[in-house]
């Protein structure tokens, strides 16, 4: 009978962080199947790719740290990553750009920064915004939702060759995102870019429906507690309501709210990158800062900026600021008239 | 020609009214005594036992204020180093053991009956934490008593005995919690990190 | 039905209570012996007022409060107090602290004691002092004494009285059982308690888990005359915290650093109030209490009521403990109690519960990992903290921000622990936090006080310093105004020297010394010339020989003068004694300076010797001349001397030969010249031994200090030992009888120091030390001693024997 001194409490409520992982996880896989369902067997197998990869770096910085791998790896937290990234990524996204994508994410942006719980960054996002930047044509690459297309999707082999570079991606598979049509629109209304290219507004179902998927994993967690409804409600609310008060001033130059909505990465950012806890604000005041600035700053960066869309730049740029924001949203404590604002007396 | 003499004007009038601006702040702020030496001086654990080689620990707080090393005081040890460092915003570096080594804290006790009554510790007190008088026995008043070591090296009949401070069940205190186990077993040698002594700032 | 509010955060764990309600409440059977340690209570341990072996009645007074915050304490039992020692006391720490032991005598023989029939009657501080008196502190598990939570100030005025009844904790049944059997007696403790501090309102909050309970808490209530309202909260831990009870029951924060009695509530446990009853109407102090046993190592969980002081072994093994199964013994609740390291420890007045957890019930914590900022711990704590926020400055020691995000305000209730996905220990975190900036504060007052009374001598020495100054200098004023005085009235003058010729002599004193200083600091300036090689000497040793020749030009001055001053009327006693010491000084340092220079090997020891040498017989003469005058003096009082005197003369002339013999009647200066000898001879051993140890060269230089400095030790003993002998036959001569109790020391001391150097010797022969042939010596010199001490003592005592 071992009696030793352990700190009160003595029961522990059931669930670990790799269990949290899992979960997130899980609830990504509507939305995986519906990019599979749309744009082919890419989504999956640079899911698939990018997992593969990250548990590979992360058992090498893992082991270089000289620590035990097991412990580590059971939080799931670099496949979580990896799966992130994969999403993101373009559908015939070549094997490199995934393999430089995870190395960043997982190398760099979490384990120079003292690995799980200690990067400021968001680091699938980290690893996103490199490769935006640096591989722009890649990055862009991005396949016809395959009811566009006559032929449908390409198989699994023939993907696999084409993501591998055995062979080149046929062009009638490229096709711009809708939001990157919106922002090349040049001098044209938005009725005329509408009725120029019915492509468009076909293609936007697809995405309504990659969307829902997104969003129904999202409502999963939300119902698990695996996080509070505050970043996401926060940030989908801001863009609608940015959007809406832009398009209702000027219909003819600006993208609908719903338009906002369901394009890119919005949903799939607010329910799955912008709600990882590790780099978001942590008062449920902080969050809603935090999931309104985000939504802000993915309408003036689409609108305004140079890139289409927007989401990994917004969540970057927030995830510097969510210290700021835990400091100045510090709850008031019990038995106190106010909160101390800062770190500072 | 114009406009250069205006430049050379305007700036030359921007000089004088900033220089009247400092030297009127000069004046109307001025600092009266050295508060970083205040600040120093608090942080020092105010035993006055002189092993940092300075009278007392106001001069040495006025010597490090001056730029001495800040790792020449053995009572306060690693935690009043890091104080220092943190208020001066220097590096942190380890006890110089020349002056003497962190030792636990303790208090004088006089062995009475083996007391002569000589009242030297009375005067190497820097405290008055010694009570007597001549010819008569002396005791320490626990609750004044720094600790300093300075009473025993006086007394020539050596009953001066530095006592450690024992944990009472008021006195107790948690322990730092320590990391756990499977992750010491290969985190040997990095304990500190893990325990977050490692120098401050390990918060992200 | 009042309103119920909420408060943030709080958890939902598995209760576990059912186990412990299955069986009625029992009676622990008398154990064997009971333990019962001061400290059950916040404060100061109490004291106790009984012996061992006294024998003590069940309710009698064995402790006493030691101060304000501190309570009294009874015999649970009737019997024997056989112990008061260190036992082990539940504490988180696993420390020992003073405890009573009690045997019981098994006749359970109550102590008279008699209830108050109606408490209405009495005066309120009457009424507190019995509830003082029976020693009741609250049961909740702070134990904060209760009669002065029940008789506040005239300041604080009370308009809620809350009765917590809530046990939030999970595994905990103690208060639910007590309300169920007792809730009259609940009742009736309220009503003493309003009657106390007369609140408008009393509320008795209870959680909604307890259904029983609550009913019959109303049912009594109604019985009573008193408006009071039981208030059915929701279940959530932790809503039987002080603070959140009162925000769930009234709306109203207590402000940070306050109490609830500041802002006019006082909370009170149903147990205590329980005991206030029995302590009020049946004249009962507190020495039983209801303690729920449970966990699934035991065969018969349930409430036991259970005399303070049983040892938990006692009630596991009542409640069939299987001990191959029990993992954890946990004091208290699962959520905020802690782990027992021996079941030997007795239950107090705050012990509500024991859980012998077995491995499943209480799996090992998993080990920690990174903390993810999930922001559950923010959820869920009740106090409205940012507890990863305090992890990391805690885990980073940067205890001033955690002090500014207001650690001081956790309740250390473990919701946070309890949810971490990441099973960090983040409550031993905030506790280690606690404790560290505890005792910062602490130091920082500490040092402060120090600082405070540093400066205050440092200003002291100061004064004390200038004052001396200014008497300096107004003497030389005095006396350049007397020199003035003295160039106009030349006439004057002669009369005044003539009259004061002491003052000149003191003057020529003052300029001889004044130039000896001068020649020494010459001499010392030529000394480390040498040493450094400097090139001045020559000068120097010019300037030495012009100081000298000053010096000695000053001291003829000062001794012509002497010899000129009329002799006064009798050399005074005293100022030969002083001379005589001061003579003593000079060769002891002499001797010092000569060891050390010996030590170095310095050339001048031969200088040093001589010197000595002179300084000896001065030393000598000074005695003598003192001897002498003494002598003399009582020579001129020889008509009113006493016999004793007369011996004390002739011994002083005898001892004069010893230069470091003073006379004999200043034993007591002997002693304690004896003692430095003997510190100075150990300090000279272990210079010794650490010499040996490191095999240093002049071994053989420190082995002849050790040896002289013996020989001074013995030679200061002996005198010692003959000035006592002395005594003693002075005393003898005066008819005092012999100081036999003086003889035995003087004995001991003597077999003592046989002993010691039996031992030193036999390490200097086990070491084959050359030492060992003087040790041997001054070994059978010793045993000689001892015969002739005992010798002493033996006579004296016959002498005393027929003297009686």
């Amino acid at each position: 009978m071992a009696l030793l001194r352990i700190t009160s409490p003595h029961i522990l409520k059931p669930g670990r962080t790799g269990n949290v992982m899992l979960q997130v996880i899980l609830a990504t896989l509507p939305g995986l199947a519906a990019l599979c369902y749309y744009f082919g067997w890419g989504p999956l197998i640079n899911v698939v790719w990018a997992a593969m990869l990250a548990v590979l770096f992360e058992v090498a910085v893992i082991r270089l740290r000289k620590r035990p791998v097991t412990f580590y790896l059971n939080d799931y937290s670099a496949i979580l990553t990896a799966v992130l990234l994969g999403l993101a990524l373009p559908p015939f996204a070549p094997w490199w750009v995934t393999f430089i994508g995870i190395f960043v994410a997982i190398v760099v942006a979490k384990h120079l920064y003292g690995g799980l719980g200690n990067n400021p960054f968001n680091p699938a996002m980290v690893g996103y915004a490199l490769l935006l930047i640096s591989f722009p044509v890649e990055m862009t690459r991005w396949a016809p939702p395959s009811l566009l297309t006559e032929s449908g999707n390409l198989g699994l082999i023939e993907t696999l060759k084409v993501i591998f570079e055995i062979v080149d991606l046929p062009d009638a598979y490229t096709m711009a995102t809708p939001l990157d049509t919106f922002k090349h629109k040049g001098a044209l209304t938005a009725e005329e870019l509408w009725s120029q290219s019915p492509l468009l507004s076909q293609g936007l179902d697809a995405w309504y429906a990659i969307s829902g998927a997104f969003a129904l994993g999202g409502l999963y967690l939300l119902i698990r507690k695996i996080y509070t409804w505050h970043i996401p409600v926060s940030m989908l609310v801001s863009l609608i309501l940015v959007s809406g008060f832009f398009y209702g001033s000027d219909p003819s130059n600006y993208a609908p709210p719903l338009f906002h909505l369901t394009t890119g990465a919005v949903v799939f950012g607010a329910f799955f990158i912008a709600t990882d806890p590790v780099t978001a604000a942590t008062s449920n005041k902080g969050k809603l800062f935090f999931g309104a600035i985000i939504g802000l700053l993915i309408y003036i960066i689409r609108t305004w900026g140079n890139y289409p869309d927007a989401v990994a730049f917004a969540v970057l740029l927030m995830n510097l600021s969510a210290p700021f924001l835990d400091y100045y949203t510090r709850p008031r404590t019990y038995g106190h008239k106010k909160s101390n604002r800062g770190i500072k007396g | 020609m114009d406009a250069i003499l205006i430049a050379v004007l305007a700036l030359l009038g921007l000089a004088l009214a900033f220089g009247a601006l400092l030297g009127y702040a000069s004046i109307r702020f001025k600092v009266e005594g050295n508060p970083i030496v205040d600040q120093i001086d608090a942080l020092l654990p105010q035993t006055q036992c002189g092993q940092c080689s300075y009278p007392g620990c106001r001069p040495y707080a006025e010597a490090i204020a001056n730029g001495e090393t800040i790792n020449k005081c053995p009572p306060g040890g690693e935690s009043t180093i890091q104080a220092l460092a943190d208020l001066l915003d220097v590096e942190a570096i380890p006890l110089d053991a020349e002056h003497g080594e962190e030792k636990p804290k303790a208090i004088a006790f006089i062995r009475e009956d083996e007391c002569i009554g000589c009242t030297k510790c009375i005067q190497a007190c820097p405290v008055d934490a010694i009570l007597g008088a001549a010819k008569q026995m002396h005791t320490v008043i626990e609750s004044e008593c720094t600790g300093c070591d300075l009473c025993v090296e006086p007394c020539p009949v050596d009953c001066i005995d530095m006592i450690p401070i024992e944990t009472t069940l008021s006195t107790w205190n948690w322990p730092a919690p320590k990391p756990s186990e499977q992750l010491i077993a290969t985190d040997r040698g990095r304990g500190e990190l893990f325990d977050g002594s490692a120098a401050g700032g390990s918060q992200s | 039905m009042s309103r119920i509010w909420n408060f943030h955060g709080g958890i939902h764990p598995q209760e576990n209570k059912q186990q412990s309600l299955t069986i009625p409440l029992r009676q622990m059977p008398l154990p064997k012996r009971l333990t019962l340690p001061l400290q059950q209570h916040i404060g100061t341990p109490a004291i106790p007022t009984v012996k061992v072996g006294d024998k003590v009645l069940k309710g009698q007074r064995i402790a006493e409060p030691s101060g304000f915050v501190s309570i009294y304490m009874h015999a649970p039992t009737s019997g024997t107090i056989v112990e008061i020692g260190d036992y082990p006391v539940p504490h988180v720490s696993g420390m020992s602290a003073q405890c009573i032991i009690l045997e019981p005598d098994g006749n359970e023989t109550w102590i008279e004691h008699q209830g108050v029939e109606d408490f209405r009657t009495l005066e309120k501080a009457e009424l507190a002092e019995i509830i003082r008196c029976a020693g009741i502190s609250g049961m909740g598990g702070a134990g904060f004494p209760t009669n002065i939570k029940l008789h506040l100030s005239d300041d604080h005025i009370v308009n809620t009285l809350i009765i917590n009844g809530v046990e939030c904790e999970p595994y905990i049944t103690a208060d639910d059982m007590l309300m169920r059997e007792r809730a009259a007696e609940i009742i009736g403790g309220i009503e003493i308690a309003a009657y106390l501090i007369k609140p408008t309102h009393i509320l008795i909050g209870i959680e909604d888990n307890k259904p029983e309970a609550a009913v019959a808490m109303t049912e009594a209530a109604r019985t009573s005359k008193l408006n009071i309202e039981v208030v059915v909260l929701p279940t959530k831990y932790p809503s039987g915290g002080e603070r959140q009870l009162i925000k769930l029951v009234t709306g109203v924060e207590v402000p940070h650093g306050q109490l609830p009695a500041d802002i006019g509530i006082v909370v009170q446990n149903v147990g205590t109030m329980s005991a206030v009853y029995q302590a009020v109407h049946d004249g009962k102090p507190l020495i039983s209490r209801i303690t729920t046993l449970t966990g699934k190592a035991l065969s018969s969980p349930g409430n036991l009521e259970v005399l303070l002081g049983t040892p938990i072994a006692d009630l596991l093994d009542f409640c069939g403990v299987d001990s191959s199964k029990q993992s954890r013994l946990v004091m208290g609740g699962p959520m905020m109690g802690y782990t027992l390291n021996t079941a030997q420890i007795p239950v107090i007045k705050t012990s509500n519960c024991v859980i012998a957890g077995t491995l499943e019930e209480f799996p090992p914590a998993p080990p920690a990992q990174s903390c993810i900022r999930c922001g559950n711990c923010e959820q869920v704590c009740p106090a409205e903290l940012l507890p990863q926020q305090l992890h990391w400055f805690a885990k980073g020691k940067e205890f001033d921000k955690a002090l500014n995000h207001n650690l001081m305000d956790c309740i250390e209730c473990g919701a946070c622990s309890f949810v971490c996905p990441s099973n960090i220990p983040l409550v031993q975190y905030y506790r280690y936090a606690k404790s560290e900036i505890r005792n910062e504060q602490q130091e920082q007052r500490k040092a402060e006080q120090a600082r405070i009374r540093f400066e205050a001598r440092q200003a002291r020495l100061e004064a004390a310093q200038q004052e001396k100054e200014e008497r300096r200098k107004a003497r030389a004023e005095a006396a350049s105004k007397a020199q003035a005085a003295k160039r106009k009235a030349p006439v004057t003058t002669t009369t005044d020297s003539a009259i004061d010729p002491e003052a000149e002599l003191k003057q020529l004193k003052t300029q001889a010394a004044v130039a000896r200083t001068k020649l020494k600091k010459a001499e010392k300036a030529l000394q480390e010339a040498e040493q450094n090689g400097a090139d001045n000497i020559d000068q120097l040793k010019q300037d030495i020989e012009s100081a000298k020749q000053k010096s000695e030009l000053a001291q003829k001055a000062f001794s012509d003068a002497e010899n000129k001053a009329p002799a006064p009327a009798a050399p005074s006693l005293k100022d030969l004694k002083v001379a005589a010491a001061l003579a003593r000084t000079k060769v002891s340092k002499t001797e010092k300076v000569l060891a050390d220079a010996e030590a170095k090997g310095a050339p001048s020891v031969d200088q040093l010797k001589n010197s000595l040498q002179k300084l000896k017989e001065k030393a000598e003469q000074a005695q003598k001349a003192y001897n002498d005058a003494e002598a003399s003096e009582t020579a001129g009082n020889v008509s009113n001397a006493s016999s004793s005197q007369g011996t004390q003369s002739t011994a002083a002339s005898t001892s004069a030969a010893q230069p470091i013999d003073p006379p004999q009647n200043d034993v007591k200066a002997l002693k304690s010249a004896l003692a430095i000898a003997r510190t100075k001879l150990k300090k000279a051993e272990k210079a010794l031994a650490k010499a040996e140890e490191e095999g240093i060269e002049e071994l053989e230089d420190l082995k002849q200090a050790v040896a002289e400095q013996q020989a001074k030790t013995d030679s200061a003993a002996a005198a010692f030992a003959k000035a006592e002998a002395d005594c003693q036959t002075a005393k003898e001569a005066t008819n005092q009888g012999p100081d036999i109790k003086a003889l035995k020391t003087a004995a001991a001391a003597a077999r003592t120091k046989l002993k010691k150097t039996e031992k030193a010797l036999a390490d200097a022969q086990a070491q084959g030390s050359a030492s060992a042939e003087p040790l041997e010596k001054a070994l059978s010199g010793l045993q000689a001693k001892v015969v002739q001490a005992e010798k002493a003592l033996q006579e004296a005592q016959a002498q005393e024997a027929t003297l009686a």
